[in-house]
């Protein structure tokens, strides 16, 4: 992947930051153009809870190259404690300690470091809560 | 339609101009009665550095001149080809439209690269999530709310080899056996090698015609009964049931509405099994099974040829292969064949009316037709 985009500044993935819907309180997560639920267009932006439980997850044992040093891992749907979804890693646990329905917080940490263009990316993970 | 598989001799141009020569030498059609041709095709740009496609595959197929256009759609590229060439002359506005789609892999890029555009970029694709991560995410949900067991998927695997083993044209046209599925190599849990679907080089095309006009070319006439497209959100966790592609149902149900029949009417179907547990969501979603009931019924045999819903007689995309852009056109070619009783060895005997089933990335577009032999 190339570098400009990551350039630009996302605030949903660096802040957790989503948008509420100003019409209906529905919460979006990534943040969307149109309320897929009142069809509104104006949106307030809130921070998600950081708590969750995973809905469902896989093991990954053959990755993309950028990803290769980190194998095997587990990536799953995470449920925040206000319903929003979103997938990401599972960090820091042996992959058959994460089931459905473990707990986890989301944390900031570094994802990806790409050969090719020596970007390090950074994002959010889940954590499992001891 | 062309061979299935790792074609390394074989450019991209050369894969469709063999379609649409086999294709018009069955119709008995001439080149110069072609009008319009809509080509499905998920990557060109990256599997091969090639965009452009409409102009340089209709030039290579002595086309020039027609109206061509290349659709996109992630692996249901070739299914909507299908259905813009069915509005095209639906809507009367052409008499002879060819329904293409193409993709050659295997040619140097990195396919689990390539194929990960078809998901969300920014939110899945970042995270590390490949495409049998996102089908392996399914599974895990279809298992732990259904019970749904791996040796369910197994069978599916197991099931789809078995009829393309009677496909000349298939990638792996051999059978395997359940303990062959059950240790191969992990690729993302629970799915392993044999519960994905191949890298594959390959191309489809049919001709379309307004019923009036195809009834006077003295061959079997097959017709579109129904159609059906849907979208729906790209990203998996976007969705309210992760063990649910609820694209599939939508365009299924469009499509049975359209053709005055129920998924009880219909003799045998192809549908897009990418990894195993495809199959058994989309034979629910569809409506052949109620949620969660489609892996009992694979295990007892009634999607095999000879139970009562043969499903993927040609192989599958599991065993046929699958070439992203052409396996809707690939589906649609196999429903003709058997509607037309000509598929030999995998023949279901008095088949009137099949359906293929069509999917993009983790269920963001489906599409669905419904054929019937007159």
């Amino acid at each position: 992947m190339i570098s400009p985009r990551y350039h630009r500044e996302i605030p949903q993935r660096y802040r957790l930051e989503a948008g509420q819907c100003n019409g209906c309180q529905e919460i979006h997560f990534p943040p969307r153009a149109v309320c897929r639920k009142c069809g509104g267009e104006e949106f307030t932006t809130i921070n998600l809870p950081t708590s969750g439980k995973v809905v469902t997850h896989t093991v990954c044992w053959i990755p993309p190259a950028e990803f290769d040093n980190q194998k095997p891992y587990v990536n799953a749907i995470v449920e925040l404690d206000n319903g929003t979804r979103l997938t990401c890693m599972v960090c820091e646990a042996p992959p058959d300690e994460v089931t459905v329905g473990t707990k986890v917080e989301i944390v900031f940490r570094k994802l990806q470091e790409e050969p090719k263009w020596e970007v390090i990316k950074y994002g959010y993970k889940a954590r499992v809560v001891p | 339609m062309t061979e299935f598989g790792e074609l390394w001799q074989t450019p991209l141009r050369d894969l469709y101009a063999q379609a649409v020569n086999e294709c018009l030498k069955d119709a008995l059609v001439d080149r110069s009665q072609i009008q319009s041709a809509w080509i499905g095709c998920m990557s060109s740009g990256l599997f091969n550095h090639q965009e452009h496609l409409a102009s340089i595959l209709s030039d290579y197929a002595g086309l020039n001149g027609i109206s061509a256009t290349r659709v996109e759609s992630a692996c249901a590229s070739g299914g909507a080809a299908f259905r813009a060439a069915y509005l095209e002359v639906a809507s009367g506005a052409s008499d002879f439209v060819l329904a293409g789609g193409v993709e050659k892999m295997n040619d140097g890029a990195d396919a689990t690269f390539c194929l990960a555009t078809a998901a969300d970029q920014e939110y899945e694709v970042y995270h590390g999530v490949t495409f049998p991560g996102l089908y392996a995410m399914i599974a895990n949900a279809h298992m732990h709310k259904h019970g749904t067991t791996y040796d369910m998927l197994v069978e599916v695997a197991v099931k789809n080899h078995r009829h393309g083993a009677k496909n000349p044209k298939a990638q792996f046209p051999a059978e395997i056996t359940a303990d062959t599925v059950r240790n191969a190599v992990r690729v993302a849990e629970p799915l392993g090698l044999f519960d994905c679907s191949p890298v594959t080089d390959g191309a489809a095309a049919v001709l379309l015609a307004p019923v009036e006009v195809a009834k006077d070319l003295g061959k079997p006439l097959v017709t579109i009964k129904g159609s059906g497209h849907a979208v729906d959100a790209i990203a998996l966790h976007d969705r309210r049931d992760p063990s649910r592609i609820p694209s599939v149902g939508m365009a299924a149900h469009k499509a049975f509405e359209h053709a005055g029949v129920t998924a009880r009417d219909i003799d045998f179907c192809e549908v897009h099994d990418c990894f195993t547990i495809a199959e058994l969501c989309c034979l629910e979603e569809i409506g052949f099974y109620e949620a969660g009931q489609a892996g009992a019924a694979t295990l007892a045999g009634e999607t095999a040829l000879g139970g009562k819903l043969p499903v993927n007689t040609s192989g599958g995309l599991k065993s046929k292969g699958h070439p992203v852009g052409a396996t809707g056109v690939g589906q649609i070619v196999e429903v003709y064949e058997q509607l037309a009783g000509r598929s030999g060895a995998r023949q279901v005997a008095g088949a009137r009316l099949g359906l293929a089933q069509n999917m993009g990335g983790s269920g963001g577009s489906s599409v669905v037709h419904i054929l019937e032999v007159k």
